[in-house]
Parts: C-alpha cells; structure tokens; sequence
C-alpha cells in the first residue's frame, strides 16, 4: 500500500494542491473584486503573476477563488450522491424481489438520459447558483453508485460470512452496516474518485454555459468564458483555468484508474 | 512410436530447483523420471509443490518465478536450454496436459469440434474433412456418445464430467509422448471420477502412453498408479512402486498421509433417543425465469419431500453428489432459505417453519453453522475475535460486557486448538485449517445444541482434514452437541457419522447406521456411489467392521 501511494504522487500531489489552493482562497480579501481600469487585460507583474482580467482583477486570486468552488461543488456531489445512490443500491440488491425491480427500472431510466444534458436542462429550471449546481449533479450522478453496490450487494448477499452472521441472529441494519457496507467501501471509493473527474468538469461546463456559478462568484468554467472574448489579446484568461481544471481532473481520473487495477490484482491473487 | 523397452526413460527430471524472486525456494532439487507406459503419481499437500513441477517441465512457471539448477531431460532433449520457439513445438505436441477445471480451461466461445480442430491444425496440419473425421474419432475414443453432433456443441452444454473427456481427447490429439495430468478427477463428483479414471486408464494402456498424475487423493493413486513419489515442502521424501508404497510406506511423512486419508472408525457415544430436530416434507422450490411479462417459468425441485430426525449427541451425515440438494436442505433447516413446504420440529415443541425473522431468533443460537470455504466465511475486515464475539452479542449469550466477552472468545480459541493473542488477527492471516477452527469457535460462541456443517472438510488436506473431524468428535463428547454433516466424502463417514441419509435428486434414498449403509447397501444409488468411490477406501471400510 505505501508503495503503491510513492507510485501515484504525482496525482495525489495535483490533488493536494487543489485542495492548498481551494485552502488558500479563503486568505484572498476584496482586492479580488476590486477594478482595477489600468491593470485592464494586463500580463503578469509583480503584484500578479498570472496578470490580470478584462476588469482589471488579479487571475490568480480568481483562480484560487475558481478553486474552492470547484472543491466545494465535488465534494458536495461526490458525497451526497454516493450516500443517495450506495442506500438504494444497497436495499435493491439486499432484499430483492419487487423492491429490487422497481428500483432498478428508476436506476435504468436515469440511465437512459444523458447526463449532462439533464444537469442543463435540471439547472436550467432550478436557476443558477451553487447550491442549484450540485442538486442538478447529484440528480444526474446517484445512479452509478446505485448500480455499483446493487451488483456487489447481489454476490456479497450470498457469501457465507453474511450467512453466517445471518445464523447468529444479526438483523438487517447490523448485516449491511457491518457485513455489507465494509466490502463495498473500495470499489465505491474508486467510482467516487472518478466522480471527483466528474463534477469538477460538470462544474465547470455548467458554468461556461452561463447555468451554474454567477457572477461575481468565481469558477473556472465561468473565468474561461469570459476569457474566450479576449482570446487573441489575453490568452492568460483562458489557459490558467484551462490547465487547472486539466490537471485536476487528470490526476483524479488517474488515480481512480490506478485504484481500480490495485484492487484487481488484489482480488486476483487473494487478500 | 514403435514398442520400445518398457523400462526405458522417456521423461527425466534432475536436480530441478526453482525458487520465489526474493530467494524462497519452491522446489529444492527434486529427482525423477518417467517410464514409457507408466503412470507416475505425484502425491503432495497443497503447497507442495506438485503442481509447479508440472509448470516447470512444460516451462510454464507464473511470472517472477526462476529456475534455480537442474536439467529436465524429454528422451534425449533438454528442455530448459531450448529456444522458446521449439518448446512451443514440444508443448502439445509431444506434451501434454490436462487441468482440475476443465471449464476455465476450454474456451467458452468455440465449438468442442474447433478447440480439438485447433490442435490437429497447428500440430499435424490436419484441414477440412479429414481433421473432422480425426476429431470424431477422438470423440469417440474417450466417449462422448452422438460425437456427429456434440462435435458442434460448446463447453456449457457438456457436463463436467463430459468436459473433461473433451480435455483428454484435445491432450490425445497430437498423440503426444507424455501426458500431465494435473488433478483432473479433483473437481469431479465420486461416480464421474471412477468413469474418467477408468478412461484413463484404457488409453493409457492402448497408447503406451507415459501420464504423470498429479493428485492428493491416496484412493486415486491405488487406482490408477504404477509408482508414486512423495511431495512435501518442494522435496520428494519417497518414491516407490504404488503396491510396496501402500502396505509399507517408509518414510514417516507418508505413513501418516497414508493413515489419515484411510477411513477410521471413531468410537462414537451412543444418542440419547429422542429427537432434537424432526423434519418433516421439506421442500425448498426455486423459480426460475419469467420476468416482469413473461409466464413461462421453470420449478427447480432443490428438496423435494424430505424427512430426517436428528437425535441430541448425534451426527447424522448427509451424503449426495453435487446438485443433489443437500446444501439447500442444511440452509433450509437454518431458515437461511424459503422453504416451500414443510415442519422443522425443535425440541419437540416448536415449529421453526412457522416462525418470522423476529421470532425466531432466540431459537437461532440452538442451531449454528459451518461453510465449506474457509476464505469466504468470514468478514475480511473484521478481527476474528469481532467475528466470533457477534454472536454472544446479537442474541445475548453469556455476559455482556466487552471484557469478559473477550475472556470467552480466549476460552473458545483454546478450545479449538488457537492461541488467545489470535484475537486481533484479521481472518487473511489464518491458513485454511485455522479458518475452519475458527469456523467452529464461532458457532460454538453462542452454545448451540445442533451445528449444521456444510462440507466443512472438503477444502482441506487430508492431514488438516482428519485434525478437523478429531476436534468436532471431542467437542461432541465433551458437549453433547449433534452434527448434520454434510459431505460428498464417503472415506470419512465412519469416522464422524452415526447414521448416513444417502440424498439423490432432492430426496432422501436411504437412510440408516453407518455400518449398515457402507456394508449392506439397500439402494441402487448408494450402491453406486460405493462402487465409485476408489478400492483402497472400499477395502479399508470393510475391514473395519
């Protein structure tokens, strides 16, 4: 396992910086709503190493500011929906029968849309803002969990430690709590990491389409599309939260990646 | 191949070391050669490293591993200093091996008639008609009946015991020199097993051809071998012709391998007469199919009409193949199943079939369990000791309190032959033997009066096995407890059993003394599965009584 981490710090080194930055923006005081006319799409200087906006606003401390949004909105999607869609995955697979089908056919119906356009279409009714961004995202993002532990529910249902304990008398609530639950937690932290990936660029696609984060709120996807309008004459606009969000997104879905084939070779070779 | 001398060498392997990357040996130094027309047993535990001398010779040995020293000798080739091009010549071809698993080992997407074509094609060039002929021919000879057509089917649609034929005729396609066979009766129920040996046997002879057997069942190596060797820890310890090694096994290792895979008889306490559990007409239906619209479904008759009484201090053995229902009746008699139809009287008085969830669960601490499989039967990420203190918990048996909870959880691992500081492993840390101790500690937590075991010693060694079936025997004595033993194992049942309930197709058909069953067999099935089961145990068994 410690091996397995020194293997994966570069991801888990993006993600901390994330976390140093989403951290850091709450240091950052008025100046970064401040306008500033002579600084006006200027480059980096001494003050702002990443110059500054078509308002004359440092980027960097909006970048910081863009930061904590995102986290914000992962952390609140990623957490809301494993918990939504573990517990219906859970008690379709756990008990089965009418219940299981009912659920499923929901599961299977979210399924059918695509994702991001329910988001839109979800966020688009809600209204903008952040707390209408992370419903419209957990809306959309519950079902993989659910589909996740109902399947591994099914075959840990049956397996002989759950019957045992079914034999000394232990109820529904200490089974999944204590039986289930504990064998689920890797593979539905390998999905939430790739849930991270996941909100973060939704945030950011909701906001660059004008649904999500307001104004003067910041968010990558927000910053990005104000910057495209000054493309040819402040390129730094575009590519500071450009490159952010990539990074980020990149190392989740690396490290998610890397989990999942830990957990393989494990599960091949035993415990 | 022309007829040669009979004792000449066809297969010679020397010195043959290999070892882990980090240095641990695996095999250290291990002599031995085959002869042309004989059957050689390989006889080891798990662990022993019979399986990977069959890795090294055909030099597929799982990545990391290495050769240490050692040559292997096929007539006059080296195998170990040939190009990997020409040893892919020499598998197959000259080489042959069959598994345990002949499902994982065949390919689920192509026909039987392709996967044997496939040989004939690659190894003699056969194409078109005359490899079809060859290939329905091959069927033939390890008898497959209607191989016109079964030619065309794939693996799911065979049996396992009809699967394995189609390895053997796929090894024989290449008419190779050597065949490797690697535990191929081991997955296979007692009836099949005699079939596939006795096929084996009949080709072996007709062929000439030199099998090295791989197996840890002593009875097979009676059957079918001409001279066996010894395996423990990565060294042979003995090697000898099979009749001198079975009346007169030298080294002390093989003597107790010997002793324990023979039937035993327990002096066993007589039951109190009277019933502690009566089933009566237990059905358990399973349904299969139909969906949302759909009517058509099918009945699966898992039990179908059982009765069975159990008395205090008693083991009744619960004896069928695979599929005969008999694991469905235990889970069924633990409620751990619907039951469809049927009576489970406790003590005389109540009707567990009757009973909810709720109301059944302070009768739950009278009846306990134990699985076949060690590795699943426990919860990976809790301490044993949690494990075994859930039951005392749930339905409050014993004292409540953390402390003296864990007393008793010392008290428990002594008594099945652990240490107390066990306490705080996790389940990964025990070998199968120590699991299935553990097994039993836990359902002795909560002080039941009937322990149903499921197959509890099939996955293990005979050594481990027989220390197993001691321990449930003194825990008996000392107890009082009653067993239903589930097993497909005829060599233990004089050891464990008092009375033997034979289970075919879902119903009980014949039931009776344990002595009465395996001497004067009333039912033609119980005769079968007698008549299947290898000589070396028939004979041991009649001489006990």
């Amino acid at each position: 396992m410690k091996r397995w981490l020194w293997q994966q710090r570069i991801w888990i080194g993006l993600l901390l910086a994330w976390l140093a930055l989403a951290l850091a923006a709450l240091g950052v005081g008025d100046t970064a709503y401040r306008v500033d006319l002579p600084h006006l799409l200027a480059g980096p200087d001494a003050n702002s190493w990443l110059g500054y906006d078509q308002l004359g606003r440092p980027v960097w401390e909006r970048l910081l500011l863009g930061a904590q949004t995102s986290l914000q909105v992962a952390l609140a999607v990623v957490l809301f929906s494993a918990v939504l869609g573990t517990t219906i995955g859970l008690l379709a697979g756990y008990y089965g029968g009418w219940l299981d089908r009912v659920l499923t056919g929901v599961i299977d119906v979210f399924l059918a849309f695509p994702g991001l356009l329910l988001a839109i279409g979800l966020a688009a009714v809600l209204g903008p803002g952040v707390e209408n961004v992370i419903i419209a995202l957990v809306v959309v993002g519950w079902v993989s969990y659910a589909r996740l532990a109902r399947a591994q529910t099914l075959s840990l249902r049956s397996r002989e430690h759950v019957l045992a304990a079914r034999a000394l008398g232990a109820g529904t609530p200490r089974i999944l709590l204590r039986h289930v639950v504990p064998l689920l937690l890797a593979p539905l932290g390998v999905e939430a990491t790739f849930g991270i990936a996941g909100a973060v660029i939704s945030e950011a696609g909701l906001s660059f389409l004008g649904l999500g984060i307001q104004p003067p709120q910041d968010s990558w996807g927000s910053m990005i599309r104000e910057g495209t309008r000054y493309l040819l004459v402040a390129p730094h606009l575009v590519i500071a939260p450009g490159l952010a969000l990539m990074a980020v997104v990149l190392a989740a879905n690396r490290l998610g990646d890397a989990w999942r084939d830990y957990l393989d070779i494990k599960t091949r070779s035993g415990p | 191949m022309a007829q040669q001398d009979d004792t000449q060498s066809i297969l010679k392997v020397e010195r043959l070391a290999v070892s882990l990357p980090d240095g641990t040996p695996i095999l250290k130094g291990i002599d031995f050669e085959l002869r042309r027309g004989e059957v050689f047993a390989l006889v080891g535990e798990s662990g022993s490293g019979k399986s990977m001398t069959a890795l090294a010779i055909m030099r597929l040995l799982p990545e990391g591993l290495r050769y240490d020293r050692g040559c292997i000798y096929l007539q006059d080739t080296e195998l170990l200093s040939l190009p990997e091009a020409a040893m892919q010549r020499i598998r197959g071809r000259r080489i042959a091996m069959i598994f345990q698993e002949p499902m994982s080992a065949l390919n689920p997407v192509m026909t039987i008639g392709e996967q044997i074509g496939e040989a004939l094609k690659l190894h003699l060039g056969l194409r078109g008609r005359k490899q079809r002929e060859r290939v329905i021919q091959l069927l033939q000879e390890v008898g497959i009946p209607e191989p016109e057509t079964r030619l065309d089917w794939y693996p799911h649609q065979l049996s396992g015991g009809q699967r394995q034929r189609v390895m053997i005729a796929m090894a024989l396609a290449c008419e190779p020199d050597v065949l490797i066979a690697d535990e191929p009766t081991t997955a296979l129920d007692v009836t099949i097993q005699a079939q596939i040996l006795d096929l084996l046997k009949s080709l072996q002879r007709k062929r000439g051809l030199a099998v090295l057997f791989i197996t840890h069942d002593m009875g097979v190596v009676a059957e079918i071998a001409d001279r066996v060797a010894v395996m423990y820890h990565g060294e042979i310890v003995e090697q000898a012709d099979t009749r001198h090694f079975l009346i007169d096994p030298e080294h002390p290792y093989t003597q107790q391998l010997l002793k324990n895979a023979l039937p035993l008889r327990a002096l066993k306490p007589a039951p109190k007469n009277q019933s502690l559990l009566e089933a009566k007409g237990i059905k358990v239906w399973f349904q299969q199919g139909g969906g949302w619209f759909s009517r058509k479904k099918r009945i699966t008759r898992a039990v179908d009409g059982v009765d069975l009484t159990i008395r205090p201090g008693e083991t009744l053995a619960l004896v069928g193949e695979s599929g005969s229902g008999k694991s469905t009746l235990g889970m069924a008699l633990l409620r751990l199943n619907e039951l469809t139809e049927g009576q489970i009287l406790f003590d005389e008085q109540v009707d567990l079939a009757t009973l909810n969830e709720r109301a059944l669960r302070p009768w739950r601490r009278h009846i306990q369990v134990i699985f076949q499989d060690p590795f699943a039967a426990f919860n990976p990420r809790m301490t044993v000791g949690e494990s075994i203190r859930e039951g005392m918990i749930t339905l409050k048996v014993g004292p409540q309190d953390k402390a003296s909870q864990r007393e008793r959880v010392a008290e428990l691992l002594q008594k099945v032959g652990l240490q107390p500081e066990h306490m705080d492993r996790y389940p990964h840390e025990f070998s199968g033997g120590q699991r299935q101790r553990l097994g039993i500690a836990r359902a002795l937590a909560v002080e039941p009066r009937l322990i149903i075991c499921d197959e509890p010693t099939s996955a293990l060694d005979v050594t481990v096995r027989a220390q197993i079936i001691d321990l449930l025997n003194t825990l008996q004595e000392e107890q009082g407890v009653s067993y239903l033993f589930i097993t497909h194992d005829l060599s233990i049942l004089p050891r464990i059993a008092h009375r033997v309930a034979v289970m075919q197709q879902g119903k009980i058909v014949e039931e009776g003394r344990v002595e009465q069953i395996l001497r004067v067999p009333q039912h033609p099935y119980t005769q079968q599965l007698l008549e299947a089961a290898p000589k070396l145990v028939r004979t041991a068994v009649s001489d006990l009584w």
